[in-house]
């Protein structure tokens, strides 16, 4: 490899992109030689608005949920902490929902960063890879004396979030444009994200089914997620939950774990 | 995972010149109204960085293009402007692409968006120096290797100039494309957005520039705003229909250069498809008119 | 074997097979269906799916162009009303809505 001479420039022009406290940099200049001034602007602008624009792509319920300036105030502080780190921008704002948790203006909304955590999730499996669901037929041909030990394969698109308040609820009257109506956010939610062919789809799932479903896309065996579900919640239901999940695309294939 | 130099799996591709036509950006909601209309004339170009994503709506959306017209793959975040080494999981990402959906064209920017580890998702600028040319050249050589192909770089829209900067924009550019082998993407707007803030002749320019290098050409809108002098600063801004002074460049260098791929440009405030359609059609009809010179590629059989 | 509540092979057996005929049985619901049932506000269930708007909520994509809208320099936050968070009620009758500090 060459040394690397004379190309600095990139150190000199980034540290004052995303921050406009500090000076334009001395390295560029405007017409004649003049210092830059506005026209270096122009760069921290076209970063800081396509990435706040970036999140607010990604997280449409949250923008409409805190309204347009609120948004974009809230996103400006985590577009200059946390800028993206992969030229994807699709795969921007991971830590938009954990920042949303800290960030002193929103703590009047303690059910927004579980909304955020669902958009996410949302993204994540609308790129996720094509992969078919799995098959109903396949189930039937399992013997019951296996079935303790059988084993589901997650689909790529499939994903939880657990909320201690009505995301679910909250998230399908905001990711639209109908009118607001009343929600109470007391009441806990769980969503299933899942992606089965082209159309992501969000539901909510019923008590223990979150921990059903999480132990099922770890790859822990039928038999042991169904004693952690019936532990979580006395309410649970074997047949209705597995039936669920299939039909929402939440796996792609059985197998058999090593126990036994 | 590192997977950049493997070219062993993908062969050594020369798409067929596409030659004169017009083309647009590819926007999904127009997608609808494109495939109901049927196949076209044109050519689609799309923004690489937004496909590669592993599955889902947005690959399905470009097969569908893809399968009735040619395409054209334009990277906006290689960095190949940038002093740091190319991000090789991203090259891979280029790679993939381009051997999967086999575009007519295939182009990057003269400019860098990332630093360290921050991404900036914007076109930065460079100064031109030797050392920077040297740095620019081993980039596109490390990418033409990856694609096994020649790329096309694009001509930059600049709003500021670094101060070490010791040769021109046009010498840099003729620079590279000597030593690389690489095309030129020439666009047009960018040379009068540039020409406009920093005072210079836009006519110089494209007298300065290897037209024969070029194989695509970009047309697109500008905004206008000022600096601190008071001076008209031109915005790259891509939200608009293309100003009738760069329809004027463009009569220019297709009367001399004779017709290439040319592509209409939208990114922002995006208008319905007839509208982009209308603008393709206006950069077609100037194509259409200098046909007659010079021309050798084979015409796109229609 | 956990030492959590065991499930019989009987129990599961059985939950598999309603769990077979509820697939065979239901239709998927049509976006319609699924839109009526979140608007009666019953999405309380399994069943019924929000579909994410593909068309609308595709998230970010790149930039090769400029913006002409200023807005990098604002740091304070602003109070605004214009959101839907004060039709959001809290445990206890507390609205998310957003105060000044």
């Amino acid at each position: 490899m060459r040394p690397e001479v004379n190309l600095g420039f990139a150190a000199a022009f980034a540290p004052a992109l995303l921050d406009p406290t500090r000076d334009v940099p001395a390295a560029v200049a405007g017409r004649g030689g003049k210092p830059a001034g506005r026209r270096y602007d122009v760069y921290r602008n076209n970063v800081t608005v396509s990435l706040i624009d970036a999140l607010a792509a990604i997280y449409p319920a949250v923008q409409r949920i805190t309204g347009t300036d609120f948004f974009r105030a809230m996103a400006r502080v985590h577009v200059r902490e946390s800028p993206p780190s992969s030229p994807l921008l699709f795969e921007y704002g991971h830590g938009f929902p954990g920042f949303i948790a800290r960030y002193e203006h929103a703590r009047t909304m303690p059910w927004l960063a579980d909304v955020a955590r669902i958009e996410r999730a949302w993204l994540d499996a609308y790129h996720a890879r094509d992969a078919a669901p799995l098959a109903p037929t396949q189930l039937a041909a399992v013997a019951p004396e296996r079935l303790a030990d059988l084993v589901f394969t997650r689909h790529p698109a499939a994903q939880i979030v657990r909320s201690q308040y009505s995301a679910v609820t909250i998230i399908a009257a905001n990711r639209d444009s109908a009118p607001a109506e009343r929600i109470d956010a007391s009441a806990a939610e769980d969503a299933l994200i899942t992606r089965p062919e082209f159309d992501v789809v969000v539901r909510h799932l019923p008590p223990g089914g979150a921990v059903f479903a999480a132990c099922l896309l770890s790859g822990q065996s039928l038999g042991e997620a169904a004693a952690s579900a019936l532990d979580a919640s006395a309410e649970f239901d074997i047949a209705t939950n597995i039936a669920g999940l299939i039909e929402a695309g939440a796996f792609t294939s059985i197998s058999f774990g090593d126990a036994g | 995972m590192i997977t950049a130099n493997k070219p062993a799996t993908v062969p050594l591709r020369f798409s067929l010149p596409i030659g004169g036509i017009a083309g647009t950006s590819f926007k999904p909601e127009h997608l609808p109204a494109i495939l109901q209309a049927g196949p076209q004339a044109g050519f689609f170009e799309v923004h690489a960085e937004n496909y590669m994503g592993a599955g889902g709506p947005p690959h399905r959306a470009l097969e569908a293009i893809r399968r009735d017209h040619p395409l054209s793959l334009h990277g906006v975040c290689m960095s190949i402007g940038g002093p740091q080494p190319l991000d090789r999981a991203h090259l891979a990402r280029f790679r993939s692409l381009v051997a999967r959906y086999q575009p007519a064209l295939v182009s990057e920017h003269l400019a860098w968006s990332t630093h360290e580890i921050s991404f900036f998702n914007d076109l930065l600028p460079l100064p031109y120096t030797e050392a920077t040319l040297r740095n620019v050249c081993d980039h596109i050589d490390e990418v033409q290797e990856a694609i096994r192909r020649p790329l096309l770089l694009e001509n930059p829209s600049t709003y500021v100039t670094f101060r070490e900067s010791s040769m021109s924009e046009t010498d840099f550019i003729r620079a590279i494309a000597e030593r690389t082998g690489c095309g030129l993407l020439l666009d047009i707007n960018n040379v009068f957005v540039s020409a406009t803030n920093h005072g210079f002749s836009a006519l110089d320019y494209l007298g300065d520039f290897p037209l024969s290098c070029v194989g695509e050409i970009h047309l697109a809108g500008h905004a206008e705003q000022s600096d601190d002098e008071g001076n008209l600063l031109l915005i790259d801004s891509h939200d608009g229909p293309v100003a009738d002074a760069v329809w004027k460049l463009f009569e220019i260098v297709a009367a001399r250069r004779g017709p290439v791929p040319t592509l209409v440009e939208w990114d922002s405030k995006i208008p319905d498809w007839p509208i982009l359609q209308a603008e393709a059609a206006a950069a077609q009809a100037i194509l259409d008119r200098c046909k007659p010179a010079a021309q050798t590629e084979d015409r796109h059989a229609a | 074997m956990s030492a959590k509540l065991a499930i019989t092979t009987l129990a599961l057996a059985g939950a598999l097979s309603t769990a077979l005929a509820t697939l065979a049985a239901a239709a998927p619901l049509t976006k319609a269906e699924a839109d009526a049932a979140i608007a009666a506000k019953k999405e309380k269930c399994f069943g019924v799916a929000l579909k994410g708007q593909n068309d609308c909520a595709a998230g970010p994509g790149t930039t090769c162009q400029g913006t002409s809208t200023t807005d990098f320099q604002g740091n304070a936050w602003k109070f605004v009303q214009g959101g839907t968070c004060a039709s959001i009620d809290l445990p206890g009758g507390k609205k998310g809505s957003l105060k000044p500090v």
